[in-house]
């Protein structure tokens, strides 16, 4: 040990050559890391062009010239402060057709509909809208939401974000205050429109229940 | 000036004090109201699951407006503006404008686009203007310091909305000086509130707001003044919550832009529904009848 250390210091460059290879390794090691943290890498299954079909056939067509500025995620006020909702990654990945990176957890709930992606955008992608479809598509998948599913579901069956008893209650506080009752609605009419347009085929709750 | 009133699900659920002080205020602006008989919610929320249904849902409001012959007055900014951008869309996309009228055609309705939408405090700027709703004012309110909450959708997506300008709102800082009050500046001025997300992750939409309120405290503000009901909500009602996460107090109250109006034009609190905030507003009303 002591003859290969005496060794060493006269031979300076294999000393060298040692301790870049032992950097080396840790530098690569430190990468692969990094990588899978980014989740940068792209497994070729996981793509699924009818998925960005989709998004561009309900008039998102400028999702494809996004060239990930980032001024979306910048400007977000929710990406501020939650990590899991990033509108440049969910640009990315819809872009490129990678369906579960963006219908996973909560994420494409978690958009506030601000509109200052949209506002700021410079290439026009309308990311908020881009997101209302992605959230229209996944809904035909099954993937949805409990607060976005009973909203939508006291809307589709009483017209509007409450139901016909609470009308009632609402009117009491109202004539209190010396307010005309709410508008009569024809419950008739919103429902012949809704058969119309299948929307309670999408509702998984019966009834808006809280 | 006539306008059918749009009242919007969550006005008379739990901000009817924006509606009674609009009613109060308009008096005084020669604005007459025509309540819409038949109107349902303006569909906005809806297009989280169906782009079309909400579509449709707007249109169907807009056709008993047509109907009526007068152009919308709406108080939340999320249904006027859900309301212009459907129509800008329908005008451009004829395809949905079948689809549309197609389902219409089911209770004999045609969407035809000829009525117009605005927010109330689109029709104070461009249609009643700054100085006449100057004219009205009779207690000038110089007393008060106030940090003006445009919100979202009152201006954004500004192609579409044509309302001010979103990266340097001006109009509502006018509204309030018109009352006599000074407005502040404050960081997140142009910032969501974060009540949309309040059903998805209560403690972010929190988070959001309490960042606000950061911002307007610094101000030196005497109170926040909001236009939007879903706004108004989100700082009015929350602060218990804010306290529980964060253990910060903020006593900052928040009025109606109409309750200021109102305040200013000489009518009781008590008749601007001021004492419904759930945020005390005895510090202002003492800086108002010093």
């Amino acid at each position: 040990m002591n003859s290969l250390f005496k060794w060493l210091i006269r031979n300076k460059k294999h000393l060298i050559l040692l301790l870049t290879l032992a950097l080396r390794v840790i530098i690569l090691k430190e990468k692969s890391t990094m990588i899978s943290n980014q989740e940068s890498v792209i497994n070729i299954d996981e793509l699924e062009s009818e998925f960005t079909e989709g998004v561009v056939k309900a008039g998102s067509e400028k999702l494809k010239i996004c060239f990930q500025c980032g001024v979306c995620s910048g400007s977000c006020p929710i990406a501020r402060f939650e990590e899991a909702f990033n509108p440049r990654k969910i640009m990315i990945a819809t872009a490129l057709g990678i369906p579960d990176r963006v219908l996973k957890g909560n994420t494409i709930w978690l958009c506030a509909t601000c509109y200052s992606c949209q506002e700021r955008c410079p290439r026009d992608v309308q990311p908020a809208d881009v997101i209302r479809t992605i959230r229209n598509l996944a809904v035909r998948r099954g993937i949805t939401n409990p607060y976005f599913q009973t909203i939508c579901g006291t809307i589709v069956n009483h017209g509007r974000l409450f139901n016909e008893e609470e009308a009632e209650f609402f009117n009491e506080v109202r004539a209190d205050m010396g307010l005309p009752p709410i508008p009569f609605l024809d419950l008739e009419e919103v429902t012949k429109v809704f058969q119309h347009t299948n929307v309670k085929k999408l509702l998984t709750v019966e009834d808006g229940e809280k | 000036m006539k306008y059918a009133y749009f009242p919007g699900c969550v006005i008379s659920q739990r901000e009817n004090s924006f509606e009674l002080s609009t009613r109060k205020v308009i008096s005084k602006l020669g604005i007459e109201l025509i309540d819409l008989e038949g109107a349902s919610c303006c569909g906005f929320l809806l297009g989280a699951i169906d782009h079309l249904s909400s579509t449709v849902m707007a249109a169907r409001n807009l056709t008993l407006a047509e109907e009526n012959g007068y152009n919308m007055l709406t108080l939340c900014p999320a249904c006027s503006g859900h309301f212009t951008r459907v129509e800008r869309e329908l005008q451009k996309d004829s395809k949905l404008l079948n689809a549309v009228n197609k389902a219409l055609g089911e209770v004999n309705r045609k969407y035809k686009g000829s009525s117009e939408v605005k927010h109330i405090t689109k029709i104070f700027i461009e249609d009643v203007g700054v100085e006449k709703l100057r004219e009205t004012v009779i207690k000038p309110l110089k007393q008060l310091r106030v940090a003006p909450h445009w919100g979202c959708h009152i201006v954004k997506p500004s192609e579409e909305i044509l309302f001010d300008s979103p990266e340097n709102t001006r109009l509502l800082d006018s509204l309030i000086e018109a009352t006599g009050a000074e407005c502040v500046k404050y960081l997140e001025k142009n910032t969501c509130c974060g009540a949309p997300t309040m059903g998805v992750d209560e403690n972010l939409a929190i988070r959001v707001v309490r960042e606000n309120l950061k911002s307007i405290e610094e101000s030196g503000s005497d109170l926040i003044v909001t236009v939007c009901p879903f706004c108004h909500l989100h700082y009015d009602l929350y602060r218990g919550r804010i306290e529980e996460q964060y253990s910060e107090k903020y006593e900052m109250p928040v009025l109606h832009y109409t309750q200021l109006l109102g305040l200013a034009q000489g009518f009781d609190p008590d008749e601007l529904g001021v004492y419904e905030n759930r945020v005390a507003v005895d510090d202002v009303l003492e800086k108002i009848y010093a």
